[in-house]
C-alpha cells in the first residue's frame, strides 16, 4: 500500500488524473493533488506522516483507523480521500495541546487502557466524540459507543474504565458536581 | 486494498450529477455515504467508471414528517441521524428500533438509509423496515421524478429497478390511519456482523385491534422477505392475545427461507424469527395493557 501511495501520490504519471484538496488536519489547512482513489487512512499515514491513525482490517470492521470528521467519528479506510476536501479532520495527533494530554488520552494512561496499543487511537477518538455528546454517559452508553472499535488486549474492562475517567475528570473541568 | 481507478465527480446539484449519469451510459455509481460501495470498490467487486459523489448536494440530508404524518428521508440522511431523531419515535417506531441497530456506531455517523435500501443486500435492515412500512422509494432522473414501491425497487440481491440515468432522493413512508406501533429484532453474534436473523414488524393500530400488519425479514433468504401477507392474515381485525401472536409467529416463521451455515442452522434461523415475532407482538401488546 505504501508503493501504491507513492505511485499514486509522488508520481501519478501523465496519464493518471489527480484532484488538488485542500483538507483540514488538526487544524492545519493542507493542500494535496491525490489519485480519487486514494483512501483517507493513506493519505493521512503515508500522505501527512500523521502514522498515528492505524490500518487494521482494512474491511470496515475494526475501527483502528477511526478519526473524527467534521467531529463525528468515521472509518478512515472507508472513506476516498477526496471526499475530505473542504472538511475538517481530527487525528489522534491532533487530540494533546503541546503542554497537555487530552482528558480522554490521560484516561487511558491513568486507568491502562491499553496494552498492544494499536486499537487505541480509532478508540480515543471515538471515545472523544461521544463525551461531546453525551458528558455523562453510563457504562453501557461507553460500551455502546465503542462497538465499532475492536480491542484484541484488553478485554475492554480498562478502555470502559478510561472513559469513564476522562468523562468525570471533563465534567469536574467543566464545573459541573461530578 | 485499492479500488481500480474511477473519474470522481463532485456535482453541486441534482441535475448536474443526473446529467453526469446520464452522460456516463451505465458506468457510473452514486457515492453518498460509502460504507458498503467503498468495501465492495476495495475488493474490485464493484468498478465502476465514474464515481459520482453526491455528498456536497444541498438539500438532501433532512428527514421530515409532512402533514398528513409521512415521513421523508433524503438521500444522505445518516444512519445515526434517525438514531438520534427526535421525529420518527411515536410516528414511525419500526425504523426507531432498527436505526441503532444498523452496522455499528461508526459506520452509523457515515451511511445512508436511501443508500442502504438501493444497495438491497438481503441482510439489510432498512429495506425490512421499509417493506413492512410500505415505503417506497423516489427517483430521478432526466425525464422527473416517479415513486417506485419498495417491493419492485428491491429487485434481488444487490439489484435494484433505477435506471443508469436516475438516483434515489428521497425514500417516502407512510403513517399509520390510527397508532402507529412496531418494532425492530435483530440476532448477530457480534456488533457490525452480518444478522443471523432480523425481522420487522409494523402495526397499524385502531384501538385495540390491528388495523392493518406489516412484516418483513431479512438474513433469512436470498433476498428481503416480504411476509406481509403472513402477518396480516393472522393479524387484520384481531387483538393482540398470546393465541392470535403465536399464529402471527408461526405464519411469518414459515415464510423464511434459511439456511444452514456457520451462523446457525436453518431450523435455529427460522426458531428466532418466530421468537422475534412473537417478542416484538408481545411487547407492544404488554405495552397497551399498560397504557389501557
Amino acid at each position: 500500500m505504501t508503493s501504491l501511495y507513492n505511485e499514486v501520490a509522488a508520481d501519478p504519471g501523465a496519464d493518471t488524473p489527480t484532484r488538488r484538496v485542500s483538507i483540514t488536519v488538526n487544524g492545519e489547512q493542507r493542500t494535496v493533488d491525490i489519485e480519487p482513489r486514494l483512501l483517507l487512512a493513506h493519505l493521512l499515514r503515508q500522505g501527512l506522516g500523521l502514522t498515528g491513525t492505524h490500518t487494521g482490517c482494512d474491511t470496515t470492521n475494526c475501527g483502528a483507523c477511526t478519526v473524527l470528521f467534521d467531529g463525528r467519528p468515521i472509518k478512515s479506510c472507508t472513506m476516498l480521500a477526496v471526499q475530505a476536501d473542504g472538511h475538517d479532520v481530527e487525528t489522534v495527533e491532533g487530540m494533546a495541546t503541546a503542554s497537555e494530554l487530552h482528558p480522554v488520552q490521560e484516561g487511558f494512561k491513568e486507568c491502562h487502557g491499553l496494552q498492544c496499543g494499536f486499537c487505541t487511537p480509532g478508540m480515543m477518538l471515538a471515545s472523544k466524540a461521544l463525551l461531546e455528546r453525551n458528558p455523562n454517559p453510563t457504562e453501557d452508553d461507553v460500551r455502546w459507543a465503542l462497538s465499532g472499535n475492536l480491542c484484541r488486549c484488553t478485554g475492554y474492562q480498562n478502555i470502559v474504565k478510561s472513559v469513564l475517567w476522562a468523562a468525570e475528570k471533563m465534567r469536574a473541568e467543566n464545573g459541573e458536581e461530578a | 486494498m485499492y479500488p481500480s481507478r474511477f473519474a470522481y465527480e463532485a456535482p453541486t446539484s441534482l441535475a448536474e450529477a443526473i446529467a453526469i449519469l446520464d452522460r456516463s451510459g451505465g458506468e457510473a455509481k452514486i457515492l453518498a455515504g460509502g460504507q458498503s460501495l467503498v468495501p465492495m470498490l476495495k475488493l474490485r467487486f464493484a468498478a465502476p467508471g465514474t464515481l459520482v459523489d453526491i455528498n456536497n448536494i444541498p438539500g438532501l440530508g433532512e428527514h421530515w414528517l409532512d402533514k398528513d404524518g409521512t415521513l421523508h428521508i433524503g438521500a444522505l440522511v445518516r444512519h445515526e441521524d434517525l438514531e438520534y431523531s427526535t421525529v420518527i419515535a411515536d410516528s414511525h417506531p419500526t425504523l426507531a428500533a432498527a436505526a441503532e441497530l444498523v452496522a455499528d456506531p461508526i459506520v452509523r455517523t457515515r451511511g445512508t438509509f436511501v443508500g442502504s435500501v438501493c444497495h438491497a443486500d438481503p441482510q439489510g435492515d432498512w429495506a425490512a423496515t421499509m417493506v413492512a412500512s410500505g415505503g417506497q422509494i423516489i427517483a430521478q432522473g432526466p425525464n422527473g421524478r416517479r415513486a417506485i414501491d419498495v417491493r419492485e425497487f428491491v429487485l434481488g440481491p444487490f439489484t435494484n429497478a433505477l435506471a443508469y440515468n436516475e438516483i434515489a432522493v428521497e425514500a417516502v413512508i407512510p403513517p399509520a390511519t390510527g397508532t402507529a406501533k412496531g418494532g425492530y429484532l435483530k440476532l448477530e453474534r457480534r456488533v457490525g456482523d452480518f444478522a443471523t436473523a432480523s425481522v420487522a414488524v409494523n402495526l397499524d393500530m385502531h384501538g385495540d385491534t390491528v388495523h392493518r400488519a406489516g412484516c418483513a425479514l431479512a438474513g433469512v433468504g436470498g433476498r428481503t422477505i416480504d411476509a406481509n401477507d403472513a402477518i396480516n392474515g393472522a393479524l387484520k381485525g384481531k387483538t393482540l392475545t398470546p393465541e392470535n401472536i403465536e399464529a402471527a409467529a408461526d405464519a411469518v416463521a414459515a415464510m423464511a427461507e434459511p439456511r444452514s451455515d456457520h451462523r446457525g442452522s436453518a431450523d435455529y434461523k427460522r426458531h428466532i424469527v418466530k421468537t422475534f415475532v412473537s417478542r416484538i407482538l408481545s411487547n407492544i401488546a404488554h405495552s397497551e395493557q399498560k397504557a389501557a
